[in-house]
């Protein structure tokens, strides 16, 4: 069996969660039942096989949920036995430790404040996220391993060093750390190895009938978080998904890709960027993804 | 090892276009999608730097679009027909030289940037002095800027003699120099029609056929330094780390270090299940014949053996505020191992300039120099010139945690 690069991928990343899991006291998993989570949920799987899985997920949940995507995340927990903590965005509502956005209203920045909260509260130490660097500018700039603070911020001009493969992972108490094993990795990289090992997903990611309509040039699916505004008219098209966020703003592509093969053939041609495609949050200006990163954002 | 990804980092000086250079390279072999094509060109227009600033590819925070600078790495992943690149986009500031160090201390390739018209500064020197230290051995030098010279071949060839002698000097391989014009695309991706004395590879053409992979292997003995240990099922325990060195190979004797433990290995799993044999950068997890009490931080190895030892000669690059001396306390972390330490003596410091060894009782920040360390626990170490996972090691502060120091056992010397 030959070593080919997604094997390399492969064997750096369970490093990585390795290291953590030994440096660090209470480690969890960011899982959102997107794609990159369930790539890194199978990752921990391999990396203490035959064990248990020795840290918890947590799910940051805006309230704006696709059912499938729901279904999928309890049907993981419940295969792999896993222990879930939901970090809620609308108990942070209800509390009043952030502004109601209104029944309508994107909630996508909220989620700092039910992340950083549900770090605090549980005294997790290291938190691991499926970022990639290929998906943003200032992500193309965060280590592996990412210091925040006790307000849970991200500071890009005090980034730690880090040669070679020695992640350090010490922390003072209330400080924490976001671990990336899928920094190197690519949309393409992800997609080829979700084919190679059968990585389940949530079926939005095939594409399937759905009605939606265009908003910001992006497809928005019609449903409980989304209604059609005065001049907006519901279409039935065939879709998928390219990411999986808050159902508000997170668009639908074009597609009649409903395999593994005709995604990775779609994706290999595409002209457009998966962020740039689907998620109506990075649009708000040049540096969206760093100033949410710098309050703390994933 | 997969030949088919190369890692390489820029470097080079402030301002002679490293992040220009990856703009272009990426431009011109159609890596970017046409939103972030289009992002770029608004954000150019928006800063009133033309139509299109190739740094803005790479430049990608705030700060750094305000200053025209590069603050820390920029990581960017390319595929041509003939492999992947990973490329570590480093800042050439010298206030930012810790953040190169991380963006070199893994590539098989340096692409050097320099400004042709400028000669070799001592920014680049210090560059290149640290890519030598850390192990690169092959260099592509972008000799950039040709344009403001009118392609003045005496220019170039200066630059290159130049090249050549601080190469030869630090132990690089002979490097493919190539003189480029980054902001028109010259000699980058397409040959520039402009010149017509040069006749080698084109910046992107050198680096399909640089060498890829050799960073994670050595012939000097394979190592798994054990990360975590896994109970099986009905009893037993296996040992999971990563391998580096060379191939280990179910039935081969290993010795658990530090210690002294001579076992065999029994059984290899990989994250594809069981292999009779798996090479440097796999995560796997192996069962050893006898009953040991090995555990995080320690090592399997096969001969040559790594050196068990509380006392280590090396070379470290200093990246904190406060300068460092003899009798200095901190953590060091050599693979899976964290320790205390003390530094006991700073010996020399290099100087980046006449590449030479002065006597030196400290080190500021980002000078580089030759130290004595006493670690509490033993450590088993590789000179970092035949195994670079077993010979480097970070210094880290003890009451921020702080990465404060990378380090390489054994001392530089200069040719």
């Amino acid at each position: 069996m030959a070593t080919d690069h997604l094997d390399i991928l492969e064997s750096h990343a369970i490093f990585i969660i390795r290291e953590v899991v030994a440096e660090c006291e209470r480690p969890v998993l960011l899982f959102s039942g997107g794609k990159d989570s369930a790539v890194l949920l199978h990752l921990a799987t391999k990396a203490f096989a035959p064990n248990k899985i020795p840290f918890p997920v947590m799910h940051v949940d805006t309230g704006h949920n696709f059912q499938e995507v729901i279904d999928y995340r309890d049907e993981r927990v419940d295969t792999l036995g896993l222990q879930l903590v939901v970090a809620s965005v609308q108990e942070a509502i209800d509390k009043g430790r952030v502004p109601d956005p209104g029944p309508l209203g994107m909630r996508n920045r909220l989620q700092t404040t039910a992340l950083l909260d549900a770090i605090n509260a549980n005294k997790f130490d290291a938190a691991f996220g499926g970022a990639r660097r290929d998906e943003d500018k200032a992500r193309a700039k965060e280590r592996v391993l990412s210091f925040r603070d006790r307000f849970g911020q991200w500071d890009p001009r005090a980034q730690r060093p880090e040669l070679w493969q020695l992640y350090q992972g010490k922390v003072n108490p209330g400080e924490h750390l976001r671990a990336f094993p899928l920094s190197d990795w690519t949309e393409l990289d992800v997609w080829n190895y979700i084919r190679r090992e059968n990585v389940p997903l949530p079926t939005i990611y095939f594409a399937h009938m759905r009605p939606v309509i265009k908003r910001d040039d992006m497809w928005l699916s019609v449903g409980d978080f989304v209604h059609p505004q005065p001049g907006e008219v519901i279409e039935r098209h065939m879709v998928r998904f390219r990411t999986v966020g808050d159902a508000s703003c997170t668009g639908a592509v074009r597609s009649s890709a409903d395999t593994l093969d005709a995604i990775i053939k779609e994706i290999e041609t595409s002209n457009v960027s998966e962020r740039g495609a689907t998620r109506a949050d990075d649009r708000f200006s040049e540096t969206a993804m760093e100033d949410r990163k710098r309050e703390g954002y994933f | 090892m997969a030949t088919d990804l190369l890692r390489f980092a820029t470097i080079g000086s402030v301002d002679d276009g490293k992040s220009t250079l990856v703009g272009r390279l990426l431009v011109d072999t159609r890596q970017l999608f046409d939103d972030q094509l289009a992002a770029v060109e608004a954000a150019s227009q928006k800063r009133g730097v033309g139509d299109l600033d190739l740094s803005f590819v790479t430049d990608g925070l705030r700060a750094e679009r305000e200053q025209g600078i590069t603050i820390d790495v920029a990581y960017r992943y390319a595929a041509t027909p003939e492999r992947k690149f990973v490329i570590a986009d480093c800042p050439g500031h010298v206030q930012y030289t810790a953040n190169m160090a991380t963006g070199a201390s893994n590539a098989d390739v340096a692409l050097v940037v320099l400004d042709a018209t400028a000669g070799l500064k001592e920014q680049t020197r210090r560059h290149l002095c640290i890519a030598g230290l850390l192990g690169v051995r092959h260099l592509i030098v972008a000799a950039n800027k040709m344009d403001l010279v009118d392609w003045d071949e005496a220019t170039f060839r200066a630059v290159e003699k130049d090249v050549n002698d601080v190469a030869r000097r630090l132990g690089f391989d002979t490097p493919i120099i190539v003189p480029v014009s980054a902001l028109n695309g010259d000699n980058v991706v397409e040959p520039s029609y402009l010149n017509t004395w040069y006749d080698g590879p084109t910046v992107l053409a050198a680096l399909n056929s640089a060498p890829a992979g050799a960073w994670a292997s050595s012939d000097d003995g394979a190592r798994l330094p054990i990360q975590w240990v896994l109970r099986q099922p009905g009893g037993g325990r296996t040992y999971a780390g990563m391998i580096n060195g060379s191939t280990l190979t179910v039935g081969q004797k290993v010795r658990l270090l530090p210690a002294g433990v001579d076992t065999t290995i029994v059984g290899i799993r990989g994250p594809r299940g069981a292999m009779d044999s798996a090479e440097p950068g796999l995560s796997v997890d192996v069962d050893i014949a006898d009953d040991t009490s090995a555990g995080r931080g320690d090592v399997l190895a096969t001969e040559p053996f790594p050196t068990v030892t509380n006392e280590i000669s090396a070379t470290v690059c200093w990246f904190a505020d406060a300068p460092l001396s003899g009798g200095q306390r901190l953590r060091l972390k050599h693979t899976s191992h964290s320790t205390p330490a003390f530094v006991d003596a700073v010996t020399s410091v290099v100087d980046v300039d006449q590449l030479s060894l002065n006597e030196a009782e400290q080190l500021v920040r980002n000078e580089i120099g030759h130290v004595t360390i006493t670690t509490a626990d033993p450590l088993s170490v590789d000179d970092y010139r035949a195994n670079r996972v077993g010979g480097s090691f970070v210094l880290i502060d003890e009451k921020t945690n702080a990465t404060v120091a990378a380090g390489m056992i054994g001392h530089v010397t200069f040719a």
